[in-house]
């Protein structure tokens, strides 16, 4: 698994819970260091049991410690990038769920061997959509969720979301625009430095 | 029935607002008579309308196109210019022929400049036609960006990484003196540089003796006791090194006589020969040194060297030990230096 996950799931925890419940789970896990580099890969068996041990410390079931961990990535300043190059997606927040089909392939395009898992958007009218994930790791329909949330407050809609369940590695999320134009939403500003 | 010029020139420009929102239009006589929505935007307090072109941008290239009978003559070819006025942003632009009689349109871009541009004019993506690639182009520049960033950090840390482990690779952690694969490559660098150095060869005695009777964690206190006296009485550009159980090597680089370093010598005899305590008890240890010089232009290579340091040393042992000995060719032929001194691990008159 790429170094950019594991590390979101490290700055998440240290981030949100600090440093010592990092170095737990990292004992946990039996990881034998402490930091995961952004830049490098890692063998993919570390990142399920990365997250098993961040549920054991802290108490919490899986989904509800991916759903945080979507939040994080899009809320917290110090991820602020990641939310910025969602929001080149759309204008709208409905122009940014349709560009959600074309995040895998965005990701790559910035950092090459950086694999997301697949996502597809389902239209049903009447603000009405589901999200279809990849989910190679249990529980990323969950992380989405946590995206959508804060994504939608965002742009100052009002949305409605739900984890449908999972089956044959697809987990899936429903969401239901009530009013699109519910509140100011953050700015956004092309040209603010990210970095 | 064929819609008027008029109107047709309406028709054109509403598309033109939305395919191309930083076009302009110019009339017969080089005035703007029309300016995209988004080329608007970089003045909006300004009107462009019934402006000169050539009063509100500078041509750059190609140069000398100063009228507008002359923008006539680059239809279709690459202009590079600038607004007159602050902030002079770079434009890049086209022109061709309009639909009414002499009028041009030209049609402008930021180019390279765009991320300076979207920061000066607080453009939006609605500033831009939806199949405009730049802001997939702002979009790549952010995520090239923060991933750059990220793999610098990494460098870094691989760097003080990689510090650190040569560091290591070139230090005896026992003592932190340098190791003799140091000495070697400070040794063989001076002989490269080819300047005068004295190398020398110090072999504690009774070391072995300390290390029996007081065990080891004795040995290692005097070692570092002993570390810590050469270094403080060398000069800051002296090397000196631990190369093996108790035998140290010190480089000191542009000696001018043997008298000054006899005086160190010396200074590091005298101070090794005083008991150093460890627990209560008092370990007594001494030092023989046998120094050999490498004056420039003499071809001696490391191995020459070490070994006449080492003859030196032998015959220090040989004369009965906390002595310093200097090298001369006549020591290779004494006999009793042929065999190294015996009795090395001899133990000290009593403690």
């Amino acid at each position: 698994m790429h170094g950019l996950i594991n590390r979101a799931i490290q700055c998440f925890v240290t981030d949100s819970y600090g440093t010592e419940r990092w170095t737990e789970v990292t004992q946990l896990a039996d990881l034998g260091f402490q930091e995961f580099e952004a830049m490098l890969s890692y063998d993919a068996a570390l990142t399920p049991r990365v997250l098993d041990a961040v549920g054991e410390v802290l108490n919490r079931p899986r989904s509800e410690v991916m759903e945080d961990l979507g939040t994080y990535l899009v809320s917290h300043p110090n991820v602020e990038a990641l939310r910025r190059l969602l929001r080149f997606g759309g204008v709208t927040f409905v122009e940014f769920l349709h560009s959600l089909d074309d995040l895998p392939d965005r990701a790559r395009l910035a950092v090459s061997d950086l694999d997301l898992p697949r996502i597809a958007l389902r239209e049903h009218g009447r603000g009405s959509f589901t999200l279809e994930c990849d989910s190679p790791i249990a529980g990323y329909g969950y992380v989405m969720m946590g995206i959508l949330r804060v994504m939608a407050d965002d742009y100052g809609t009002l949305a409605l979301l739900d984890h449908q369940g999972s089956g044959e590695g697809v987990e899936t999320v429903s969401i239901a625009l009530i009013e699109t134009e519910f509140a100011e939403g953050r700015s956004f500003d092309l040209g603010a430095r990210a970095v | 029935m064929i819609p008027c010029l008029r109107t047709q020139c309406e028709d054109l420009t509403r598309i033109l607002d939305a395919f191309c929102p930083m076009h302009l239009v110019l009339d017969e006589s080089g005035a703007v008579v029309h300016v995209g929505p988004t080329l608007q935007k970089l003045r909006p307090d300004t009107a462009f309308e019934g402006r000169d072109f050539f009063d509100i941008f500078s041509l750059k290239r190609p140069r000398d196109l100063r009228r507008i009978e002359d923008l006539r003559h680059v239809t279709g070819t690459k202009l590079h210019m600038q607004l007159r006025d602050t902030p002079q942003t770079e434009l890049k632009g086209v022109l061709v022929p309009g639909l009414a009689q002499d009028q041009i349109i030209m049609n402008l871009s930021f180019g390279i400049s765009i991320v300076d541009g979207v920061q000066d004019y607080s453009l939006t993506s609605a500033d831009f036609a939806p199949t405009d690639l730049t802001i997939e182009m702002l979009y790549l520049v952010e995520a090239k960006s923060a991933a750059m960033e990220a793999s610098r950090k990494l460098n870094l840390r691989l760097q003080g990484a990689k510090i650190a482990a040569e560091e290591q690779a070139f230090t005896d952690t026992l003592t932190g003196l340098k190791n003799r694969r140091a000495m070697d490559h400070v040794m063989a660098r001076h002989i490269e540089w080819d300047t005068q150095f004295t190398l020398m060869n110090i072999d504690l005695d009774w070391f072995k003796a300390v290390n029996d009777t007081l065990g080891h964690a004795a040995g290692d206190h005097v070692l570092q006791t002993v570390a810590r006296i050469m270094v403080e009485e060398t000069r800051d550009n002296d090397t000196v090194a631990r190369v093996g159980g108790d035998e140290f090597v010190i480089l000191l680089p542009n000696t001018a006589n043997d008298r000054a370093v006899e005086a160190i010598g010396q200074r590091v005899i005298e101070r090794l020969s005083v008991p150093i305590p460890f627990q209560g008890h008092e370990c007594r240890i001494s030092a023989s040194i046998g120094a050999a010089a490498y004056q420039p232009g003499c071809d001696l290579d490391v191995a020459a060297i070490l070994e006449n340091a080492d003859i030196a040393l032998y015959a220090s042992k040989h004369a009965g030990r906390a002595q310093m000995t200097f090298y001369r060719s006549d020591l290779r032929d004494s006999s009793e230096n042929l065999a190294p001194p015996t009795g090395r691990e001899d133990l000290p008159k009593t403690a």
